[in-house]
């Protein structure tokens, strides 16, 4: 039946009048156990927003050490917000049987998570961090907020809801597939969490897992880095279900008449995104595999021999080889940095082409540049190795590389700022988000230049001015188009319009707290603060005129999650009480609000398949009654 | 609205739904397998010394001849849906299952063998890929002997309905287990004989 | 799948499928016995991934039809081996080439 996930049974009931002929599922399989591509949207939306609210909040504990080196933290204190925050929302659905109230109780929980972390012997033994949760929480922030936040949010949350409805398909390909990797994706998640309560904790040698280091922390199967390897293979595999589900489904299931140069931004954004995710994660499926049973069979793969850990000769038959490891990895990691950014552009170019009310200028050239940057993504990866002893032959190569691959993002950064010129902007929330992305992801490109070239790099290498830098790229920049594209498709789950004022304040806050907490760390990594130090700096001497900023960053953090939580409140309150919402309230011309019927959608998505005449984006043609033409209008005679 | 292209091919891609799909996958897989073969040779460069033929090469001869004609049997078996012979169909599916368990069988006594010497995956890197190797792609044949041997039994049920879906089932499992057996032909040099 | 006929379908291919098979059967054969000549390192590397190769096309191409299949697939398949050269190269070169300190 619906997406109506988010909408409370009378929707439902509605919906069944209309729609008599079918079957009615029970709740297990309408909402659970679900095949409709944009109930497992939702499912994949909501997971990965609990996912980025957890990783959020490992990293507010972490910046209390950082700014705070040694002292108590309060952990009541930061556990009660959170309480708070799911009474709120719990009160806000009624305390009914819903969504809302299983939302509200999971915030709770999370809140409860927070305190028994906080209260353990072996993490904060009164409330004082121990380096090695330290660590845990640097690995699992990173880990989560990539793996089980942002990647699923964009590919698997706006990729299945949004792309087949843009494409005119009643579902994706296989639905049964599609159920598979939301499971998938949901153990691999569970298997991550629960990594924080085995006895050796969970994993600390960072999100990147470098050996020999991940190798030989608390080995064998209670280390809390075999459950990460564990994890790691679950959402590897979701992943590559998902990604074949969507390149068959845009090739196979597109509507009549929808030719390649007919997509909407969107949707290349997500075709190429798929072959990055087809080609680039079994490697490190691959590497996971061998890290397991580095750890578990007592094999060699990654530890070279003669190796000596805290003084004692490492029991084991060498002639590993630690690089490997790092090849694997970054083999997967780089394209993954495509994977997180694509799809964030291809909701921005949505959002601006709707909200200048103009096409997008260079349409083609913004497809060229996507799949060029696609395929060269996977030629530049060993420059996050410039320091590993690598020859200048080969250095060279990927230094070259790396400033290639930084031209086709330049094209779809101009493409889209010239998009704005001579536009009758409309400043919505989406919008106010969409254009924030700009100059942001601008930054996280520019910053990235003098971490290609292996010279600047010798000094740059594993600083503060590196996690500044791809925070840029994927905070402000990633997660902005992913905040953009819910306000602008809430509208098409729900019914509802998001409250704009709310909005609004949500988006000043997060676009001030945003650059407080991440322009410092470019400052910091120039002077050379090393990123991963459990005191922030406070033992190097260098550091010392920088470190007033820690301070500063971590405020801003906390700030920021207030802001946070006006976006959590809003989300709930507009669920409820939003304005109402017609099929197409942003009179937009791609098929999602054009061929649909009024929300929430029925299984099957259209009452009747879709053709299509237009090009995408024909916004403000001359001599047409209205300023958009949808794609499915058809041409007249 | 139903789902297009499950039986009959989209006109302009000439392909269902299901076969692009396993085609994907096996481009992963080969990714996946590459990743693999790469770590084998980077260890193999790294190390001073590699064994020969110290492994078992009459037995995995033997498994490499039942790999290939489980292949033959398996592209008979489509080859009969194509001819409407579901009779020989069920012969082929299932000598292409049991020749998958004769394959197990011997991949397990090689096994046995190995661990009984004490030769594990923590003797040496040679030892280690052997077994990593080895092992994902015994995996990967329980994998398609799971596949194929639903579409032997329960499975085959849908050849009274609809024939011509059921027929494309078989092609996309063949595609899979010819790939599994075409991984094999690789594994089997390089670990045996080279 | 068209409507095809029998007799013609098993002219066509059956008989293909048992060459490739015979064909497969006799190079298992070959490459085990080269292997137990005295040749160098390298030639018998060489060799071995030669008679692989041939074995492992010959599987791609009639058991799983790839000498007439469609260009989705092939371009499919093009940019995965590019990949995998990439991904089996790039490591290779820099095990190749480290920094020396002399």
């Amino acid at each position: 039946m619906g997406t109506n996930n988010l909408t409370h049974t009378a929707h439902a009931v509605h919906h069944a009048e209309l729609h008599a002929h079918h079957e009615e599922p029970g709740f297990w399989r309408k909402y659970v156990f679900s095949t409709d591509h944009k109930v497992i949207g939702v499912q994949y939306g909501l997971t990965s927003l609990l996912f980025l609210l957890f990783g959020f909040t490992l990293m507010m504990v972490m910046r209390w050490q950082l700014a705070y080196p040694g002292e108590a933290f309060p952990v009541v204190k930061f556990a009660a917000p959170f309480a708070i925050l799911g009474l709120i929302v719990m009160l806000i659905s009624g305390f009914r049987l819903s969504l809302g109230t299983l939302i509200g109780v999971l915030i709770t929980g999370l809140g409860v998570l927070v305190y028994v972390l906080g209260k353990g012997e072996e993490r904060m033994p009164d409330g004082i961090m121990l380096p090695e949760f330290y660590n845990q929480l640097g690995a699992m922030h990173g880990t989560i907020m990539v793996f089980l936040g942002v990647v699923p949010l964009a590919v698997g949350a706006f990729g299945n809801y949004v792309m087949p409805l843009q494409i005119g398909a009643p579902d994706m390909a296989f639905p049964k597939l599609n159920m598979a990797s939301y499971w998938v994706y949901f153990c691999g998640g569970v298997i991550m969490l629960s990594s924080f309560f085995i006895p050796g904790g969970s994993a600390q040698s960072g999100w990147t897992s470098y050996a020999p280091l991940s190798d030989v922390t608390v080995p064998g199967f209670w280390g809390g880095q075999t459950w990460w390897l564990l994890g790691m293979i679950f959402l590897i595999t979701s992943s590559l279900l998902g990604s074949v589900n969507f390149i068959v489904t845009i090739m196979q299931l597109r509507a009549k008449g929808l030719s390649f140069m007919r997509f909407p931004f969107f949707v290349w954004a997500q075709f190429v995104t798929s072959f990055l995710l087809l080609l680039a994660f079994p490697p490190l499926e691959a590497a996971g595999v061998l890290q397991l049973m580095d750890r578990v069979a007592g094999t060699s793969f990654f530890l070279p021999s003669g190796l000596v850990v805290s003084g004692q000769v490492w029991p084991n038959s060498g002639g590993g080889n630690p690089l490997l490891w790092q090849h694997l990895f970054w083999f997967l990691a780089h394209p993954e940095v495509y994977v997180l950014i694509l799809p964030a552009m291809g909701i921005v170019g949505e959002i601006i082409a709707n909200n200048t009310r103009k096409p997008l200028w260079g349409y083609k050239s913004l497809v060229w540049a996507v799949i060029f940057l696609g395929f060269m993504s996977f030629i530049v990866w060993a420059h996050h190795m410039f320091l590993t002893g690598m020859g200048t032959a080969i250095s060279s190569f990927f230094q070259t590389t790396t400033m290639i691959i930084s031209i086709p993002s330049v094209i779809i950064l101009s493409c889209l700022f010239i998009s704005l010129y001579g536009g009758s902007l409309r400043f919505n929330t989406p919008m106010l988000f969409a254009l924030a992305f700009l100059p942001m992801f601008g930054i996280g490109g520019l910053t990235g230049l003098p971490l290609g070239l292996s010279a600047s790099d010798i000094h740059l290498h594993d600083t503060y001015y590196v996690i500044g830098h791809f925070h840029y790229v994927v905070a402000p920049g990633t997660i902005f188009a992913l905040f953009a594209g819910i306000y602008y498709w809430f509208p098409k789950i729900t019914g509802r319009m998001m409250n704009e004022k709310l909005g609004k304040v949500h988006f000043w806050g997060s676009f001030i707290c945003m650059n407080f907490i991440f322009f410092p760390m470019l400052i910091q990594g120039l002077a050379g603060v090393s990123r991963r130090l459990y005191d922030g700096g406070q033992q190097y001497a260098h550091a010392q005129g920088v470190l007033y900023l820690n301070e500063v960053m971590s405020v801003a953090a906390w700030v920021m999650a207030i802001f946070q939580l006006i976006f959590v409140i809003n989300l709930f309150l507009s669920l409820r009480r939003g304005e109402k919402a017609g099929s197409n309230p942003w009179e937009a011309t791609t098929l999602d609000w054009t061929a649909t019927t009024s929300p929430p959608l029925a299984h099957g998505n259209f009452a009747t398949a879709p053709e299509v005449y237009h090009g995408p984006y024909e916004y403000s043609v001359p001599g047409h009654d209205k300023d958009f033409i949808p794609q499915n209008e058809p041409m007249k005679a | 609205m139903e789902i297009p292209y499950t039986v009959n091919a989209r006109p302009d891609s000439g392909l269902f739904n299901a076969k692009m799909g396993v085609w994907l996958f096996l481009a992963s897989e080969v990714m996946l397998f590459g990743a693999l073969f790469t770590t084998y040779i980077l260890l193999r460069v790294g190390a001073p010394e590699w064994p020969h033929h110290e492994l078992n090469v009459p037995l995995a001869t033997l498994n490499t001849a039942v790999l290939i004609s489980s292949s033959i049997t398996m592209v008979m078996a489509w080859a009969s849906l194509m001819m409407k012979d579901f009779k020989k169909y069920k012969m082929y599916m299932g000598l292409t299952f049991l020749a998958g368990v004769g394959f197990l069988i011997i991949k397990g006594i090689e096994y046995s063998h190995h661990i009984l010497a004490g030769e594990i995956p923590s003797t040496n890197t040679f030892y280690a890929i052997y077994f990593t190797m080895t092992g994902l792609h015994g995996v990967h044949v329980i994998g398609g002997m799971i596949v194929n041997g639903y579409f032997w039994g329960p499975g085959s049920k849908m050849w009274k309905t609809e024939p011509e879906r059921f027929t494309n089932r078989i092609e996309v499992a063949g595609l899979y287990w010819h790939f599994v057996d075409l991984v094999w032909i690789f594994l089997f040099p390089v670990f045996y004989l080279l | 799948m068209e409507n095809v006929n029998a007799a013609e379908f098993k002219k066509h291919h059956v008989r293909k499928y048992i060459l490739v098979f015979v064909g497969l059967m006799v190079l298992t054969l070959v490459t085990v016995a080269v292997s137990y000549l005295r040749l160098g390192v390298e030639a018998a590397i060489i060799v071995a991934l030669i008679i692989a190769t041939v074995k492992g096309s010959l599987v791609a191409s009639y058991f799983m039809h790839l000498i007439s299949e469609k260009k989705m697939i092939y371009m499919t398949l093009i940019l995965t081996v590019v990949f995998f050269a990439v991904l089996m190269a790039l490591p290779l070169f820099h095990h190749a080439d480290p920094i020396v300190i002399k």
